[in-house]
């Protein structure tokens, strides 16, 4: 189990780890199970300026498609570009292998982010 | 709630997600389903399909009743020989497909879970004089697919039935079980479907199991079943056709034998063009790894011609297939797309099977 003190969640399911300025942008294992096999994610360019709860792309699971918003206000300084190769690396490890986006600038106002407990409340798992 | 196979308690000891599919509480996968994928394509699977129905036409009159129910012909299955056809209402329209198996006393019908109910009914409404009983409770169904799969099942059958022909069927005995052991299947691959009774199912998944360890043989769920399918470019009830769509029109054609005398839909069909059906059936790869899915629209020329049936991710292929229904006007050499979700992909039509196994594996 990865220790996930450091990562806070949206109730649309994305994970987001802040280290100073920069943030790490992922989906749940929760989301990932209920997505089931992801083959495709559609995600923004580097220089992309993202608002906290704004649509920043899209992820494809042979089950079905679903939009991702951004946990945090910044801008996109990297994206994983294993996942274009291997999308599988979101189920394998969504919150390590997995990760889709690096922000800059990030900050977290007016963001609506839960813990891990009150995040593993909402999805009742 | 939904109904249980009765292998539904081995499918939650083995960690499968169980999703409803049919009226049914079944398993959608195991593992992931491109491991279930790739297992049967290179391997083999295990599934169990208990949840289709089968309902037994016997008497006199059996051949007569299930003649007109369906639209290929039943007259020239010899005991132990099997087909795929379907049923039409009288307006043409699909009831849904089957296989039909002669058997001693008649013959055994398989239908979808999802169209039991109505399949019940229609069948009830036009049996005639010949007795016919849904057996589905009674009858477990599990397949096993793949390269290595008639080995397997051979290894453990108390016949030889590695020379079995496709679509045929004989009783024997699979380890130690009474099994009628088909030489049919859904996922493109070689394989045998095993019908057994009920109380047999989890001896039966238990021993393949066990058996088939070596082989790689893993348990396999519906989502690698449908990612199957279409690669092998069999339809499905459903979302390839329905009530209102007629054989010709999802490329079933070739299972309508109108020479074989009258039959429910058959003066509707007898008025339709083969050649030139109401809406064309076609195979497309699109372009990129984004999925078409049922219902999303397919356009030629920047106007509206069709819809996606069904859409996945070809594991096999690496690329993204689908097949669509077109207006029967669009033309052969159109450019199509499809809309996915406000992005348009370009859609190139390709031939059905997307897959077909090489020959001699």
């Amino acid at each position: 189990m990865a220790d996930l003190s450091n990562y806070r969640f949206t109730a649309s399911h994305e994970w987001v780890r802040i280290e100073g300025s920069t943030a790490t942008v992922g989906i749940s294992d929760h989301a990932q199970a209920q997505l089931g096999d992801v083959i495709f994610l559609e995600l923004p360019a580097v220089g992309t300026a993202l608002k906290a709860g704004a649509k920043f792309g899209a992820i494809e699971s042979v089950k079905a498609a679903s939009d991702l918003y951004a946990p945090v206000t910044g801008t996109v300084a990297e994206v994983n570009a294993a996942l274009t190769e291997r999308p599988e690396l979101v189920n394998s490890d969504p919150y390590g292998e997995g990760w889709m986006l690096r922000l800059d600038s990030a900050n977290a106002d007016g963001a609506d982010l839960l813990d891990d407990a009150g995040y593993t409340k909402l999805v009742g798992a | 709630m939904a109904l249980r196979t009765p292998l539904y308690d081995r499918h939650v000891a083995a960690g499968a997600r169980i999703v409803e599919f049919g009226g049914f509480d079944m398993p959608l996968q195991y593992s992931t389903i491109r491991e279930e994928h790739i297992a049967v394509r290179t391997r083999c699977g295990l599934f169990d399909l208990s949840h289709m129905g089968e309902v037994r036409f016997t008497g006199d009159h059996a051949l007569e009743v299930v003649q007109r129910l369906v639209t290929n012909d039943v007259a020239r299955l010899e005991v132990g020989g099997a087909l795929y056809g379907v049923m039409c209402n009288e307006a043409g329209g699909i009831v849904d497909d089957v296989v039909v198996y002669r058997e001693a006393g008649g013959y055994m019908v398989v239908i979808n879970a999802a169209c039991r109910p109505k399949d019940v009914a229609w069948m009830g409404d036009h049996s005639g004089d010949c007795t016919f009983e849904d057996v589905g409770d009674a009858v477990a169904l599990l397949a096993v697919q793949g390269p290595r799969a008639v080995g397997l099942v051979n290894g453990l059958c108390a016949d030889e039935v590695a020379e079995l022909r496709p679509f045929h069927c004989i009783d024997s005995m699979v380890a130690g079980i009474r099994a009628s052991v088909s030489r049919t299947g859904y996922t493109g691959e070689d394989g045998f479907e095993l019908y057994v009774d009920a109380a047999d199912a989890s001896a039966l998944w238990d021993s393949l199991l066990e058996a088939g360890a070596g082989d790689g043989l893993i348990p396999c769920g519906l989502g690698a079943r449908d990612t199957l399918r279409l690669e092998a470019g069999l339809r499905l009830y459903g979302q390839d056709m329905d009530d209102d769509t007629d054989p010709y029109s999802c490329a079933l054609g070739w299972t309508v034998k109108l020479q074989k005398g009258n039959f429910i839909g058959s003066a509707a069909l007898a008025r339709l063009d083969p050649k030139h059906p109401p809406r064309r059936f076609v195979g497309i790869e699109l372009q990129g790894r984004s999925i078409a899915r049922h219902g999303q629209p397919v356009i030629a020329g920047g106007e509206p011609a069709g819809e996606v049936t069904s859409g996945t991710y070809s594991f096999t292929l690496d690329h993204s297939i689908a097949t669509a229904s077109l207006d029967g006007g669009v033309p052969a050499d159109a450019e199509l797309s499809v809309d996915i979700r406000g992005t348009v992909a370009a859609a190139a039509v390709v031939p059905l099977p997307f897959y077909r196994r090489p020959k001699g594996a």
